[in-house]
């Protein structure tokens, strides 16, 4: 099976300003990711802020534009951002924000604001346009009578079906979620998850889950990569990246998530905090924070390379089969 | 002896009741989570408590510390209390810390104010709370801002404020939620750590139940202002009663479990002017029936040792549950 979405060797540079008059600073938020989503899959993305994964979404939907690298959607090179190409093919791919608030216009009723893209799109006739609105707002579970109403009269689980809705009215074979249950308390974190689940089981929807919640990640993932400092360093199935993490980075991430009625023993607690993407570490960023670190991991870049079937990861350590590394 | 004494506090605002009567022990020494959802008042009980609502919130109940009543108290002894004998911190550090004062001043401000330290002494001692808390380089960061520490960093200098008081009780409130998930072990870690060396009791407020049962060992869950269920962490996580406590379960994903559907809780929280009748949990509740529409039950021990407020609490096998004495929805 092809992939739907191929992102390979993406880089995303950002200029930092620091000072007055001093020279600006390059940022490499997304430094040379490659990924593949197919129909019907869930690539959940995960890793601290700073580690690039909302920035590589972005570029993935090509709203901010790649400094390198290459987009491919249905086999066929992404067009350049703003071109009425682009435009037509952003309504085969979808983006959910993390807070609905600022997703929708306040002083639009959400039936008008479901509507719009099939307007924009020229998707339906006017005169059918109602009907679809209906027809998507009972898929994402919001009743009729809501139609009317302001976002600010709705709960924040109904605001976010509403951006759901609204992303699905064009019919995407994308859907790019960044944080989407974040905001949300955990009892309609549940709801939400199950709805994105049963629409993908619906409509054969590829997604792109942006989290920083591993728990979440977990149950609607397919695959999962990890991102430390704009890079993947592991790429895996969901069940080996939090049963079998290989990575060390990935293993003191998995192991950082209280888990209910378990006490604070056996965790992995690293030392120190993200680096700052501006003043990258040299070799392997992950070094300064890791417990396995060694010279050489101070100097080289590890690349990220296929372990076995299916999963690849970029740590040094790994290359060398000699040296233990799940405990 | 309780340490500090909740009894039937009860905070409006402009008229809309948010908490409806909390009655809540904490000993000396004793780590207490408050577990429960954006607006169920977790964090209003013991801004009330501290007297730390604004003027608008009218505040009606007893809060106790070792005897000496809080509600209603003067300035002049409420502050006192904040900071010497119970100090807070919040969710998030970087809004807590003054952006324009040195951090070492701001510590050192509170040293002076708690333990009336001066000069060379109240600056060593800040020093050694900066590096008890994991400030790399304490000596040397003594005199930056807070905008030159990340955001953990930030929640440790709170927590090295805080501990300037030698407070008996830490209010933690939902003091991990901003950080990334390797800051916050590292924060768990913390203040486990500082329970351990300084005996001090703890109230950690947060929607985190995995975060409360590392670090606490009994847990309150409040829904809709009311305390609902009460118990030893351990009793609650293997067998919760309530079935909102068990909603809260199971509609969290595990990290240990598969892919399986999340159960979520229906409907959403109740609207604090316009509660149901009756159990509050009733209209989001599978197990509610017409009495529990009608009746509001009230928080009671059981025999097992938890306090419950449930007139159908989630069945346990072998046991049956006991029968409630409920109060009528007029009373509510």
């Amino acid at each position: 099976m092809t992939a739907l979405l191929e992102a390979a060797d993406l880089v995303r540079v950002y200029e930092v300003q620091r000072g007055l008059l001093a020279k600006p600073a390059f940022v490499r938020a997304v430094d040379g990711v490659s990924l593949a989503v197919s129909a019907g899959e869930t690539l959940g993305i995960v890793g601290e802020s700073g580690s690039g994964k909302s920035t590589l979404g972005r570029v993935l939907l090509g709203i901010d534009p790649a400094a390198g690298g290459q987009v491919l959607f249905s086999g066929k090179p992404m067009p350049a951002r703003g071109t009425p190409e682009w435009r037509k093919l952003r309504a085969q791919m979808q983006l959910v924000f993390q807070d609905p608030l600022a997703a929708l216009d306040r002083r639009l009723p959400i039936a008008e604001q479901i509507g719009e893209p099939l307007i924009i799109h020229g998707l339906v006739a006017k005169a059918d346009v109602k009907d679809r609105v209906s027809e998507l707002m009972a898929a994402v579970g919001l009743r009729r009578d809501q139609a009317e109403r302001y976002p600010h009269e709705l709960s924040g689980g109904q605001r976010q079906r509403v951006v759901i809705a609204r992303a699905l009215a064009t019919e995407p074979k994308l859907l790019v979620c960044d944080e989407p249950v974040s905001a949300l308390d955990v009892s309609i974190q549940a709801q939400v998850v199950n709805l994105l689940r049963d629409l993908q089981d619906r409509h054969g929807l590829a997604m792109v889950f942006i989290s920083h919640d591993l728990k979440v990640v977990r149950n609607i993932a397919d695959r999962v990569a990890v991102m430390y400092l704009g890079r993947i360093v592991e790429e895996a199935s969901s069940e080996d990246i939090f049963v079998k993490p290989l990575h060390p980075y990935t293993q003191a991430l998995v192991s950082s998530v209280p888990v209910p009625g378990r006490r604070l023993k056996s965790r992995i607690i690293l030392q120190g905090e993200p680096p700052n993407p501006a003043k990258r570490p040299s070799g392997c960023a992950f070094h300064p924070r890791c417990p396995m670190a060694q010279p050489p991991c101070r100097t080289s870049i590890p690349a990220l390379r296929t372990l076995e079937s299916k999963r690849a990861a970029a740590c040094l350590l790994l290359d060398r089969s000699e040296v233990p590394l799940v405990t | 002896m309780s340490f500090v004494k909740m009894r039937d506090l009860r905070v409006a605002f402009d008229g809309t009741q948010v908490l409806h009567g909390i009655d809540l022990d904490v000993a000396k020494g004793e780590a207490v989570g408050l577990v429960g959802e954006s607006g169920c008042g977790k964090s209003v009980t013991w801004l009330a408590a501290l007297g730390l609502l604004p003027g608008k919130a009218r505040v009606t109940g007893s809060v106790t510390l070792e005897g000496q009543e809080l509600c209603g108290a003067s300035r002049a002894a409420l502050e006192r209390v904040r900071g010497g004998r119970i100090a807070m911190i919040f969710q998030d550090p970087s809004s807590s810390l003054n952006p324009v004062v040195r951090v070492g001043r701001q510590i050192t401000e509170a040293l002076r104010i708690h333990r009336a330290l001066e000069g060379d002494t109240a600056r060593n001692e800040a020093i050694r709370l900066m590096d008890m808390v994991g400030i790399p380089d304490a000596r040397g960061r003594f005199n930056t801002y807070p905008h030159e520490f990340s955001g953990g960093q930030c929640q440790r200098l709170m927590i090295a404020m805080a501990l300037a008081g030698e407070p008996d009780l830490l209010i933690a409130d939902e003091p991990t939620t901003a950080l990334d998930a390797t800051i916050q072990a590292q924060i768990l870690d913390l203040l486990g750590t500082v329970r351990d060396e300084t005996g001090m009791a703890m109230v950690f407020i947060s929607h985190d139940l995995g975060a409360v049962s590392h670090i606490c060992e009994r847990i309150c869950v409040m829904y809709a202002g009311r305390i609902v269920e009460e118990g030893p962490v351990q009793l609650l996580f293997d067998d919760p009663h309530h079935p909102y406590t068990r909603g809260l379960f199971d509609a969290i994903p595990r990290l240990d479990g598969g892919r399986g559907r999340l159960v979520p809780i229906h409907g959403t929280v109740p609207d604090p002017k316009n509660l149901p009748q009756g159990c509050t949990f009733s209209p989001r509740c599978p197990r509610a029936t017409g009495f529990c529409r009608d009746n509001l039950p009230l928080l009671n021990p059981q025999p097992d040792g938890r306090q419950l407020s449930c007139i159908h609490p989630v069945p346990v096998y072998g046991q049956r549950p006991q029968v409630l004495d409920c109060r009528g929805s007029a009373a509510a």
